[in-house]
């Protein structure tokens, strides 16, 4: 068998990976992979403005897609700049393959130009991280790495490359499959765990399913609702469910935690079955904990085990794949053969009362004369697109209007940094989800902080000749930082206030792309869209509200009943 | 509570780096930490000693095995078990109290494993109670330096058929 060299393996492991596109920058430590895939050929890539963009670009293709998103960078810097990107990937699961350059085995530890310890730094944020000392290993590395990142709950995995590795050669010999000894996810879940969990279902008078990340991941959609229409049980989801039950479905309740619906925080506080799929009871879901849903039983699902029982106490844990587990779940439910109406009788006081909150405390905002108001923007957005784009946020406000006010029925759907929540994510995941769905309308809804913390990536979509849309809501204030000031520290703006801020309309004619601004609410109608339908990369700008907030809120510590309402 | 955990490792660079990074990250304690080569190469065998109540210990022990290297967790003192730990201990050992020493050392069935002038440099092995009380009695007498190997641990057979 021929030899091959390190760089000419990686190239090959990613057309066996089914990798079509890859975002990335280059540099001295990686030159020689970048050589190799210019001479291939076959891989698309996209050259991005900050290593930072390559990471949320491939994190966003992943999310969008639900294949692995992959990035490159060269060593040092170019590794550092993409820490952030990985730690975001690594927080909410999404499946990333991470390449950087490395200075030569030789130099390493010896403080050579260019050098950092890029698997010592992201070891506590990856999935897994890999020097490759020797490229015979590589082979089984970068197959490991692939899988590693794609199954069990998925992650972000690092390939660290030392350029004598690139190019130093030896036998090529591809595993088709892998098994891990020390890496077993669980999928199939037990038996008796389902037995268990139907019989508390069974008994239950208040049951909610509080739907999270995992749902969507795991591909669940369809099995979550036929199971809350088979038994007639109220969905509520997390940041990083929406999309994974319709939000337009009368038995959905919307999202949950620090700001919530009142009908799902009520809900959850009233229960006497929480049924968690795929979510992790995480401090903005669960607000205080010892006040947390205290009347009900909980059944939680998650591939994970760490995620049950790290937070809340639960009386039925069942380990395995959201899908599969759901799957059981089901069969249970059909095998027991209770007609739906007995179901719903069941529930029929309980669905009532939420119906009660629902038309008690909607999602809601004061209209003011002559201001625009972000959440109508959202809602407009979303009348305009019929709910059908793909939104990614950035994070604070504008990310919870766009949560609270659009509603996704389809998973895959909104593209959020929640677990992280890292501003400068939505619009290079944006560029990224452009790439997995070239006709689909992509719109990154973003504040006018943290549009600015990747702008750079403009050149990167205009280069790529990506349509994506930027909605930027633009109240000159670092929106959800102000909003804590004004409630929690007597409305001192301490460095949440912005002086200056670009003419984002020049900024955008700068790039090349069309820029649109509307001031007054009648604007917003017209901008909308003019600016969905140009061609190519657009921003729309939209005045809003200098010091509006977003409600309901439960202040951080407090209960999730104790929310505070528009 | 403490609890001694039995770790399995892939022997590759790093994976302890993992361990340790997971301990500090999650803000776990580390009362000691063994880690030793295996019968079989590719392995490395980590005993560990933590302190935590069932909610921590229950997710020590689940973070540990979504290690990608960590191939097996047993949580040892969860039943009958050994654990033993040694220490060498440099002990001042002048004329008057040359024999107090020897007499320590006999009592608690320690070894003599290097003699100078003015020290003995004393073995001792057992559980971590016995080296306690080791310490405790030669500690009046003037410990120079000490040295000890963290626990080492291992689950008892049944003892029926």
């Amino acid at each position: 068998m021929a030899k091959m060299a390190g760089k000419q393996m990686v190239v090959e492991a990613l057309k066996r990976e089914g990798v079509d596109v890859i975002f990335g920058f280059p540099g001295g430590a990686i030159i020689d992979v970048y050589d190799t895939l210019e001479k291939d050929g076959t891989i698309k890539h996209v050259l991005v403005r900050h290593e930072q963009g390559a990471a949320h670009a491939a994190d966003g293709y992943a999310r969008a897609s639900g294949k692995v998103g992959v990035c490159i960078a060269t060593s040092g810097p170019g590794a550092t700049n993409t820490v952030t990107g990985i730690a975001t990937a690594n927080m909410d699961s999404v499946p990333m393959v991470v390449f950087t350059g490395q200075v030569p085995t030789a130099l390493i530890g010896n403080d050579a130009f260019q050098e950092v310890d890029i698997v010592g730094i992201t070891r506590p944020c990856t999935k897994h991280n890999y020097l490759v000392k020797d490229v015979k290993d590589l082979p089984q590395v970068l197959k490991e790495a692939f899988y590693v990142a794609r199954s069990g709950r998925p992650g972000p995995v690092l390939i660290d490359l030392p350029k004598d590795v690139q190019n130093g050669k030896a036998e090529f010999n591809y595993p088709q499959e892998i098994k891990l000894r020390s890496y077993n996810p669980v999928i199939e879940p037990h038996g008796k765990q389902i037995e268990r969990a139907y019989r508390l279902i069974e008994k239950a008078k208040r049951p909610v399913i509080y739907a999270g990340g995992g749902i969507i991941i795991s591909d669940a959609y369809k099995e979550l609702r036929a199971l809350a229409k088979a038994m007639y049980i109220p969905v509520t989801m997390t940041l990083m469910g929406l999309g994974g039950f319709p939000g337009t479905h009368e038995l959905s309740l919307g999202m949950l935690g620090m700001h919530g619906t009142y009908s799902a925080n009520m809900a959850m506080a009233n229960s006497d079955l929480i049924i968690a799929i795929g979510a992790r009871f995480d401090d903005r879901v669960t607000g205080k904990i010892e006040a947390f849903a205290p009347l009900a039983k909980i059944i939680h699902l998650d591939i994970d085990p760490t995620s049950i029982q790290k937070n809340v106490k639960v009386d039925v844990p069942i380990v395995g794949d959201c899908k599969r587990v759901l799957k059981k779940l089901l069969d249970a439910v059909k095998d027991a053969g209770r007609p739906a109406e007995a179901w719903r009788d069941q529930h029929q006081a309980w669905l009532q009362q939420l119906d009660a909150w629902k038309k008690r405390h909607p999602l809601t905002y004061k209209e003011e004369p002559g201001v625009i108001k972000p959440q109508n923007v959202i809602e407009k957005l979303y009348e305009m697109t019929k709910g059908r784009a793909i939104i990614t946020t950035e994070v604070g406000q504008n990310q919870m209007w766009t949560a609270q006010f659009y509603k996704f029925d389809e998973p895959r759907t909104l593209l959020t940094s929640g677990g992280l929540g890292t501003m400068g994510y939505g619009f290079p995941a944006a560029i990224g989800a452009q790439m997995a769905f070239p006709d689909k309308l992509v719109v990154d809804v973003a504040g006018d902080g943290s549009i600015q913390m990747n702008i750079q990536e403009m050149a990167t979509a205009m280069e790529q000749r990506l349509p994506v849309k930027i909605v930027i809501l633009n109240n000159q204030f670092l929106g959800m930082v102000r909003q804590w000031q004004e409630l929690f520290y007597d409305r001192r703006y301490a460095a949440t206030e912005f002086e200056m801020t670009p003419d984002f309309v020049k900024l955008a004619e700068a790039y090349g792309a069309k820029g649109f601004r509307a001031t007054k609410p009648e604007e917003v109608d017209d901008v909308l869209s003019k600016g969905l339908e140009a061609e190519g990369l657009a921003i729309m700008e939209f005045a809003i509200a200098r010091e509006e907030g977003v409600f309901p809120m439960v202040p951080a510590g407090k209960a999730t009943t104790e929310m505070l309402l528009v | 509570m403490k609890h001694t955990l039995s770790v399995s490792v892939e022997n590759t660079p790093g994976a302890l780096s993992r361990i340790t990074g997971l301990f500090s990250g999650r803000a776990f304690n580390i009362e000691s930490l063994n880690v030793a080569a295996t019968l079989d190469p590719t392995l490395s065998h980590i005993t560990l000693v933590t302190r935590g109540d069932e909610f921590i210990i229950e997710q020590i022990i689940k973070q540990l095995r979504r290690l990608v290297d960590v191939f097996k967790v047993v949580d040892v003192s969860e039943g009958e078990f050994v654990e033993r730990e040694m220490s060498l201990i440099k002990v001042r050992a002048e004329e008057e109290s040359r024999a107090e020493i020897l007499r320590i050392c006999d009592i608690f069935r320690c070894k003599v494993v290097d003699v100078s002038p003015k020290s003995y440099t004393l073995e001792v092995t057992g559980p971590e109670s016995k080296l306690k009380a080791v310490i405790e009695l030669l500690r009046p007498i003037g410990i120079k330096e000490i040295t000890r190997t963290g626990t080492i641990a291992m689950m008892r057979e049944r003892k029926t058929v």
